[in-house]
């Protein structure tokens, strides 16, 4: 079982980040359960998700121990970094957190400029599909091509590919690679 | 069928689209709203209509009416807006109607809060309204469940002519799962003989009212009517799952999203060789006594677990009429937080030390 | 004028009202407007919870009851149900315009396809004679015993003037004091059910009617009391009157 939490500012596109995930889950034949923050939430408030994929039937639909944590924000880090799984992967968006920040020793941390890379590539929503890139980039439990299809395929679905997207992807996922 | 990632929310009013629901009546409330959002434009597709009533007392009532003229009906709120309804509920079983009423459910009395929670099993299961009352209350712990019951459930209503309640939470109800959704069905508003439909000279006067005037004698046998159907469906109606209860020296006893949490907790609790087990009760009422009696007969149990996200064990008082009291339960629960299987795994570890 | 009893009228059926009350009055004009308009074959009536559910005995239509207060918006989920069907909701004005004003107010913003009959005696007539909000002013009731203080109670409710800027179909006040005005509360009657066949939307005819008990006075002074001082507070007339049928 995968346990993953995507979490950052109400308009990140930290949930979609989330549904790609579990789309390509269920596309691939395995359980998966989302579940969001909700009600307070808004624009500029905290969002996160929280992704349980598994071969096995899943049950609590709760992550308390994430393999994976995306993190868009500094408040997300606070928040859920200490859940992390020991040897788990911490996914920064460095652009907004400050450098002198610690973490814990017994997790990989993971630094994404994301909002400088979005802005670079002309994309400025394009935030969270860089962190997408980079978790396929960091974690050996995903496939960085597989990922890339999965998300095509789940914009697809949806009619909302854009070309964009592409380039997001691969700079974040060129960016985790190199750090590990 | 493929499956689908749809919402809790949104996959059970496809169900009930899909169960040959045409009409809805609501009001905004979270964690229910997704509902009431989704069926404002999927009615239009199937020709059905979705109400935005002026409240809830407005929603449960006009579902009354379309209940009365034959239409498959539904209706759904949160913990606040089922206080509302409980009149309402009260007059469909009075004047044997069925329809469907779910309630999202959330967390604490008055405002409480709008984060996950199961406060409302006591209104739920003790029939809120006025009046001597039962309802079946179908309680799902994932949204493929929320989908199953849900398409049942206008059946079940139409089998005893009786409203039925679904209980799910805002867990089940936010959470996005993949589905296999059952096909499309329509429904006549003249499949039934009762259904209020204008009379044609010569026929009898029907009416839909306090079901008691219609008998000949004055009412006289209505009890025992009454106690007939409800004896009915408590024999035929329980319905429950049990997880590892044949070894089990403790038992927790969880719904909803809760019984999710107490599987998670028993696969931590096996490895590390404690016997835990769960019943989870699909039917809140009828409560799934059943499944007491084949735990008491199993002789194994030391002592049961009331697994709850409210702060008083609602559902407590219904675990020890079910076992007449020859069983220790104690209450697990939790107000703020999520539910935790660690945390239970814990306590059912300090509980081994009790018994 | 019409001698015989209409045909939708119940005579097997007892409806309790009291000596000289309104209501039986009504179920007759109802049914004779649906005979004159040969429609028979398609009302379905909603009843109300106090003394209008004795109207289920008075005619033969076929019917359901909701929860006091909830009548019109009872029926008009039920119109969704039938929408072929008329369907006439007969509330009285504790229940319209007190606990169920907002079910009242919004099928007039909805501008639902339902006629609703509102039977006004000014009074909780089944409860015992309690103050409603078409209490008159200085009118003694059982809760206002030295009469309506509109300081103290609030003003007289008067739907006419609350309902006066909707989008409703049809609004009006008749009476049944007299013959005159039944037949005219009749023709009102007659051609809200028209606009609801051409389904214009929502008509209200709100029925000043006698409560000679609660009001404690004799039957034939009861008809005179909606002359000299109900009709007098709550006039009656066409207030609303949109496209369609003319």
């Amino acid at each position: 079982m995968i346990e993953i939490i995507c979490s950052g500012i109400g308009g990140q596109g930290v949930l979609v980040a989330g549904m790609v995930l579990a789309d390509i889950a269920m596309e691939d034949g395995k359980n998966v359960s989302w579940y969001p923050s909700y009600g307070f939430e808004m624009r500029g408030g905290a969002a996160n998700c929280e992704v349980k994929i598994g071969d096995e039937e899943l049950q609590s639909p709760y992550c308390y121990e994430p393999d994976i944590l995306l993190t868009m924000s500094e408040s997300a880090i606070d928040t859920f970094e200490e859940r992390l799984k020991p040897g788990g992967i911490l996914l920064v968006n460095s652009s907004l957190v400050s450098e002198d920040r610690t973490y814990r020793d017994d997790i990989k941390v993971i630094r994404v400029p994301a909002t400088e890379l979005a802005n670079e590539l002309e994309n400025p929503r394009g935030t969270n599909i860089i962190m997408l890139g980079a978790l396929a980039g960091a974690s050996d439990l995903y496939d960085v091509d597989h990922v890339r299809a999965g998300m095509e395929h789940y914009f697809g679905k949806k009619g909302k590919n854009n070309p964009k997207n592409i380039a997001a992807f691969d700079s974040g996922a060129k960016s985790a690679m190199a750090q590990i | 069928m493929a499956k689908v990632l749809m919402k809790g929310n949104e996959a059970l009013a496809e169900s009930c689209l899909r169960a040959g629901c045409r009409f809805f009546s609501g009001y905004p409330i979270t964690p229910q709203t997704e509902i009431l959002e989704y069926l404002c434009w999927r009615m239009d597709e199937v020709g059905g209509d979705c109400v935005q009533t002026e409240s809830e007392l407005a929603g449960v009532n006009m579902l009354l009416g379309a209940a009365a003229g034959g239409m498959r009906a539904l209706t759904t709120t949160a913990g606040p807006g089922f206080s509302l309804k409980q009149e309402g509920i009260s007059y469909l079983c009075g004047s044997d109607l069925p329809a469907v009423i779910v309630d999202v459910q959330r967390i604490g009395c008055a405002l409480g809060d709008i984060f996950m929670g199961q406060g409302d099993y006591w209104q739920l299961t003790r029939g809120g309204g006025h009046g001597d009352y039962r309802t079946i209350v179908l309680a799902p712990e994932s949204v493929q469940e929320s989908v199953d019951l849900a398409y049942g459930a206008f059946d079940l209503a139409e089998k005893y002519r009786h409203p039925v309640l679904i209980a799910t939470d805002a867990t089940i109800g936010q959470m996005i799962e993949p589905v296999e959704l059952p096909p499309m069905q329509e429904h006549d508003v003249d499949t039934y003989d009762w259904a209020l439909k204008p009379r044609e000279e010569g026929e009898p006067q029907r009416a839909i009212w306090n079901r008691y005037w219609d008998w000949e004698d004055g009412g006289r046998k209505y009890p025992a009517y009454c106690l007939e159907k409800y004896n009915a469906m408590e024999a035929n109606e329980q319905r429950w799952e049990c997880v590892q209860t044949e070894d089990a020296e403790i038992v927790m006893v969880a719904y909803g999203t809760s019984a999710r949490v107490a599987k998670s907790a028993i696969a931590i609790a096996r490895k590390e060789g404690i016997r835990l087990g769960l019943i989870r009760p699909i039917t809140l009422w009828p409560y799934p006594k059943k499944a007491f009696d084949e735990l008491e007969a199993g002789g194994k149990v030391k002592a049961i677990l009331d697994v709850e996200r409210n702060i008083l064990g609602q559902m407590k008082d219904d675990i020890i009429l079910a076992t007449g009291n020859r069983i220790p339960v104690e209450f697990y629960g939790e107000y703020w937080d999520n539910m935790n299987e660690f945390k239970i795994v814990e306590y059912v570890k300090e509980m081994l030390g009790r018994y | 004028m019409n001698f015989r009893i209409p045909k939708d009228i119940d005579m097997n059926q007892q409806a309790s009202w009291c000596p000289g009350c309104g209501h039986g009055i009504i179920c007759r004009v109802i049914t004779e407007a649906v005979q004159e308009l040969g429609v028979s074959n398609k009302v379905l009536t909603v009843d109300d919870v106090a003394c209008g559910q004795f109207g289920q005995f008075a005619m033969k239509y076929n019917t359901v009851m909701g929860a006091h207060g909830r009548t019109i918006v009872t029926a008009a989920g039920l119109k969704h149900a039938r929408p072929d069907c008329l369907v006439i909701a007969r509330p009285g004005d504790g229940s319209a315009y007190s606990i169920g004003i907002e079910s009242t107010l919004y099928s007039a913003i909805r501008n639902d396809n339902i006629l609703a009959i509102v039977i006004n005696n000014s009074v909780f007539g089944m409860t015992g004679g309690q103050m409603s909000p078409a209490s008159l002013p200085g009118m003694k009731t059982a809760t206002s015993p030295f009469g309506r203080d509109e300081k103290k109670n609030g003003s007289m409710l008067d739907i006419t003037k609350i309902l006066a800027n909707t989008d409703m179909a049809y609004l009006a006040r008749g009476a049944v004091n007299t013959p005159a005005n039944t037949e005219k509360t009749k023709k009102m009657i007659k051609k809200a059910l028209q606009k609801q066949m051409n389904g214009e939307g929502f008509c209200l005819i709100d029925v000043l009617s006698m409560c000679p008990t609660n009001w404690k006075m004799s039957e034939i002074d009861a008809c005179e009391y909606v002359k000299t001082t109900q009709s007098k507070y709550l006039p009656l007339g066409e207030f609303i009157d949109r496209g369609g049928d003319k």
